[in-house]
């Protein structure tokens, strides 16, 4: 399908329309941050953002997740699977760095031989609507990983802001049937294209910091032991902002929670940087250092994931940048491997 | 779709205490539920996670052998949460399980060869339901030579007492059983196992080496066997590492970019000779 256009006027009363058919999240202002939240009216929608927080991969991937529960009483003993929802979803105004951050979750997920329905079933009712990143942040790295700020891959639609209206890339079969079904939006004109280019080429630009991943790599192929990994976890804390933070760090722990009678089974979210993580009962840890655990993330970003899914599982939103409270760099850390 | 995080529930038929410290029981579990048991093909080397609601799950190697017929045995230590929680159930109580998961031992592969059984500790689990698998009459035929040698730190702490004394009656299994410390009445072999490997000096000819213990073990056992000239194609290693999901996406398993949960736990002395050596054990 042909580009479209939908001026910015219209743009609340479209996303009016999709609340009455789907539960609609989108970024919303909150205490000094902006998170992905369900929204009850399209003005509630923040259009002018840099990026959430937190990424959107709990979407799909919640914080906390229940498997299932149960009921501890002699005479109820059996599990219940929870019941999956039932209205469709849509995600609007997600940045183009988390859309493709799913495209990379998927491959864990539901790539394997062992499907994580509730991970699934969640993303197949799921329709995404991106927001191409007209002004990137100095800590934006994605052209770096085969994204970029107006990469389409992960969503349905990608809008474009070019100042009165936005161009609308429709990317997808469940993104076309969307846009037919809603008289907003018409075919963009020569001059809205002409716009958006403008304002693609002047992002991508904007975003200077280059690393070549295949070279880190290749380096990473042969750094297990490299002294490299002492110097570069000398400062970490630990503390795993990194990976919470990450939209595709997906590690997660499984524990029973009870209150009462009634407990659960439920997942959370866990990180390669706790000590625990590999911690085994008879004493034993693999990973005991902050060595062994900073190593495990960038080899496991960079390297055990390109073996295994042929892309490296980083979209270089620069979360990890931004929130380190020791600012360690993985830009830095990428250059200085391939310095190496 | 199957959703893998559902466990079936199985009740406990038995319970053996296997050591003299009461610090190692093994289950026997029956299926309560037809489809389940149905479902349930395993091999030996697989493992399943065990759970109890309302405490939580960990992963244990299956104990028994796929040619003895109905239910499942799991030999479990006593050393966390999960596994004090399961000592303190009794029979008739009801375990939680999902799997079987992993991979086997390659059974094809030892076809036709003579094999080596190297154990020690309570890590002996899933070689029993290899030797067992292997001793049974419908696939005895199948292989060369069996050679056991499992070592414990003390005599009361060997498991299927039972088992081991059918195993040294048998024309067809040389065992070879093995203690750190002897006591009174200890009249076998005294010394950790890799110095019994050296003893027993086995041949590689046309002969496979399946090795798991305790990480100490394992580390001056591959020595010994690369010393006797076997190859490492032909050294098997179960792992261990902490899981949780057991079907490789939480994350946390890994050896460089294999997952022992669902890679392994079974992986040749040659497969983890290209992986980053996470637990110091085969370098």
């Amino acid at each position: 399908m042909k580009e479209m256009k939908i001026a910015k006027n219209d743009l609340v009363s479209f996303l009016d329309t999709l609340i009455t058919e789907y539960e609609v999240f989108a970024p919303v202002k909150k205490d000094s941050s902006v998170v992905f939240q369900e929204i009850y009216s399209g003005s509630e929608a923040l259009l002018d953002y840099s990026n959430s927080q937190k990424p959107p991969k709990e979407m799909f991937f919640p914080q906390k997740e229940r498997l299932f529960s149960y009921d501890l009483s002699p005479k109820k003993a059996g599990i219940e699977e929870p019941l999956l929802a039932e209205k469709q979803r849509i995600i609007f105004g997600i940045r183009p760095c988390d859309a493709r951050s799913f495209v990379l979750l998927d491959r864990v997920f539901s790539g394997g031989v062992y499907k994580d329905i509730y991970y699934i079933d969640k993303r197949k009712k799921t329709l995404v609507i991106a927001l191409g990143c007209n002004r990137p942040k100095s800590t934006c790295f994605c052209t770096s990983l085969g994204g970029g700020p107006f990469s389409q891959e992960g969503s349905d639609l990608l809008l474009i802001d070019i100042g009165q209206e936005y161009v609308v890339q429709v990317i997808t079969d469940k993104g076309e049937e969307l846009i037919k079904k809603h008289k907003e939006f018409m075919e963009a004109d020569e001059q809205s294209l002409f716009s958006m280019r403008k304002v693609v080429d002047t992002a991508e630009a904007s975003i200077k910091f280059r690393v070549d991943v295949w070279k880190v790599k290749e380096k990473l192929d042969g750094m297990f032991d490299d002294p490299f990994w002492d110097l570069v976890s000398e400062k970490c804390l630990g503390c795993s902002a990194c990976t919470y933070l990450c939209p595709t760090c997906h590690c997660f722990d499984v524990v029973d929670e009870v209150i009462g009678q009634r407990g659960e089974r439920i997942r959370i979210w866990d990180s390669c940087a706790f000590p625990n993580f590999t911690l085994q009962t008879s004493g034993f840890n693999p990973r005991p250092t902050i060595k062994e655990r900073v190593r495990q993330r960038i080899m496991h970003k960079f390297k055990y994931f390109v073996d295994n899914y042929g892309v490296a599982a980083c979209v270089g939103c620069g979360r990890c940048i931004r929130e380190c409270p020791v600012n360690l760099d993985i830009r830095a850390v990428l250059n200085s491997i391939l310095e190496r | 779709m199957k959703n893998p995080y559902l466990p079936f529930a199985m009740r406990i038929d038995k319970i053996v205490i296997e050591t003299e410290d009461y610090n190692i029981k093994t289950f026997r579990l029956s299926f309560l539920n037809k489809e389940d048991e149905e479902s349930f093909n395993y091999l030996p080397g697989q493992f399943a996670q065990l759970s109890i609601l309302g405490v939580g799950e960990a992963p244990f190697g299956i104990a028994s052998s796929p040619t003895q017929i109905g239910g499942l045995e799991f030999t479990v230590n006593k050393a966390g949460v999960v596994t004090t929680a399961l000592h303190n159930l009794e029979e008739g109580g009801i375990i939680w399980v999902r799997g079987p998961l992993g991979n086997c031992f390659p059974l094809e592969e030892l076809e036709g060869k003579n094999i080596v059984i190297i154990g020690g500790g309570f890590a002996f689990t899933t070689l029993r339901s290899l030797t067992n698998y292997i001793l049974n009459e419908k696939h005895r035929g199948q292989f060369g030579k069996v050679i056991v040698i499992y070592g414990v730190r003390r005599p009361g702490l060997f498991l299927y007492k039972n088992e081991l004394k059918e195993w040294e009656r048998r024309p067809d299994c040389e065992l070879y059983l093995t203690v750190d410390k002897a006591d009174e009445v200890w009249q076998g072999k005294v010394g950790v196992v890799p110095n019994i490997i050296k003893e027993v000096n086995p041949s590689p000819e046309n002969s496979y080496a399946v090795v798991c213990g305790p990480p100490v073990m394992i580390k001056f056992t591959l020595p010994v066997l690369r010393a006797l000239g076997f190859l490492p194609e032909r050294i098997i290693l179960s792992l261990e590492m902490r899981m949780k999901c057991g079907i490789g996406i939480c994350g946390r398993c890994n050896i460089g970019n294999r997952y022992v949960c669902k890679d392994g736990p079974i992986f040749t002395l040659a497969q983890l000779s290209e992986l980053p050596d996470e637990l110091l054990i085969w370098r």
